[in-house]
């Protein structure tokens, strides 16, 4: 069964956000999902990047007020 | 009044030297009791280490007896701190004893960590210590030619680095008549070759210009040593001659064990440089939790900012002036010249074109240093 979680990395800057996702792409299940939030441009740009380079799903990234919504899901 | 010093690095030398400049009346009187706290009772120029892996320096040279930096007034102990006890205001040492105080300043520092990566410390060279900067320099006498592969973990210390370190292998390759014999590829973990945008900006070209290949989103998950293949949590292996690897970084254990910060990366104010939830206690320099880059330009600022805090709150009881995220980073850039990189939290850094001057200055930086942990520079 897949999960979902949300981690919080506002107000983390580059690159911690990036290695939120990376460390959770580790432990997680194929088919799980993250919702992740940053406040960090540069990982904005980074994240679908690194989702493309590596073959994971991106659902959506959405920016409300200050926060990235970046939601992806592991794919492999 | 008891200030407790713990760290003996650049951020607590400079703390505990303007402290008792600033406050030698009140030393003097016995108002104001400044002790040090350290693991050593030597203290090392940590950015000597890249110069000890290019045979530019010997191991000797990055060391002074600490004792012998510090004013007279100051209170050193080799007894590094067992456990922080921040509600009862005192820390515990190895050694037994006990210290109590009004204000802490923790400047413990930062460590790097290869062994929390699978085959890192069997596959890889450093220069981040002075015996693996020793066996990097007798590597590379010994290298040949081939792939030399340079990948970073996050975060680290020094963020300037990896990119000067390219300059001196293609240097140093240059001047042994080898570096057509050498492929030489950088690895980044972030989508561009530098953390500060304007650095990755100035680098790219010149990378460009001197051969130097690239890849950027290249996490290290672990090294096969046996058969020199480095692996990243992309999926991508790299087949190498040579590795060279500027590992992740974490605080000192006893920061992590005693809870006071993620990592070992101390919650700290932005600008008052004081510990989250704990106003007599200041962080500074490595271990703190900041958006800089940790490296010693940046302890510096922040150790003027809280010696002149703490010694305005003594004398007026106010502090006086904010930490505006300033770091100044010298960069090498290859045949003899340098440049740098100044910023703060508000602005980025604008480089200038490398120049000799700027490397003699870097290089007389090296003994002025000496100058600067007593507080003087």
């Amino acid at each position: 069964m897949s999960e979902s979680r949300v981690i919080d990395a506002r107000d983390t800057f580059c690159p911690g956000p990036l290695m939120e996702l990376i460390g959770y792409m580790k432990h997680a299940q194929v088919g799980d999902e993250l919702e992740l939030l940053s406040t960090d441009k540069g990982s904005s740009a980074d994240i679908p990047e690194w989702i493309k380079k590596v073959g994971h799903e991106m659902i959506s990234i959405e920016k409300v007020e200050e926060t990235w919504h970046i939601k992806v899901r592991k794919a492999k | 009044m008891r200030i407790l010093v713990v760290g003996g690095g650049t951020a607590g030398t400079i703390v505990a030297n303007n402290l008792a400049r600033r406050l030698s009346a009140e030393t003097r009187s016995g108002k104001v009791r400044i002790t040090m706290l350290s693991a050593s009772d030597r203290h090392m120029y940590q950015p000597g280490l890249l110069y000890v892996a290019f045979g530019q320096m010997t191991p000797d040279q990055l060391y002074r007896d600490q004792a012998s930096l510090l004013e007279a007034s100051i209170e050193f102990h080799v007894d590094p701190v067992k456990q922080f006890q921040l509600d009862q205001k005192r820390v515990l040492t190895e050694g037994g004893k006990v210290h109590e105080y009004d204000i802490l300043v923790i400047a413990t520092g930062s460590r790097m960590v290869p062994e929390e990566t699978p085959g890192l410390n069997e596959g890889a060279e450093f220069f981040y210590t002075e015996a693996s900067a020793v066996k990097m320099y007798k590597r590379l006498r010994e290298f040949k030619g081939g792939k030399v592969a340079v990948a970073v973990g996050v975060p680290h210390k020094c963020p300037i680095a990896p990119v000067e370190v390219m300059f001196s292998l293609h240097d140093f390759f240059k001047a042994r008549g080898i570096r057509d014999k050498v492929q030489m590829k950088y690895y980044y973990p972030i989508g561009r070759i530098h953390t500060i945008e304007n650095v990755a900006i100035w680098a790219k070209p010149e990378f460009d210009r001197l051969g130097i290949e690239y890849e950027t989103l290249f996490n290290i998950k672990e090294v096969d040593a046996k058969n020199k293949i480095l692996k990243s949590e992309e999926g991508i292996d790299v087949e190498y001659d040579l590795l060279i690897v500027i590992p992740a970084h974490r605080g000192m254990e006893v920061i992590e064990r005693d809870n006071l910060g993620q990592g070992g990366w101390i919650p700290t104010n932005r600008h008052s440089l004081t510990m989250n939830g704990h106003d007599n206690v200041y962080v500074v320099g490595d271990t703190t939790n900041l958006p800089v880059s940790k490296t010693g330009s940046a302890a510096h600022f922040q150790a003027e900012v809280i010696s002149e805090n703490i010694a305005s709150i003594i004398k007026v009881g106010e502090p006086v002036r904010d930490y505006d995220g300033k770091v100044y980073c010298f960069i090498e850039a290859g045949h003899d010249r340098a440049t740098y990189a100044m910023f703060n939290y508000q602005n980025p850094p604008d480089l200038k074109p490398p120049s000799k001057p700027m490397h003699w200055f870097k290089v007389a930086y090296n003994q002025m240093y000496w100058t600067s942990v007593r507080g003087l520079l």
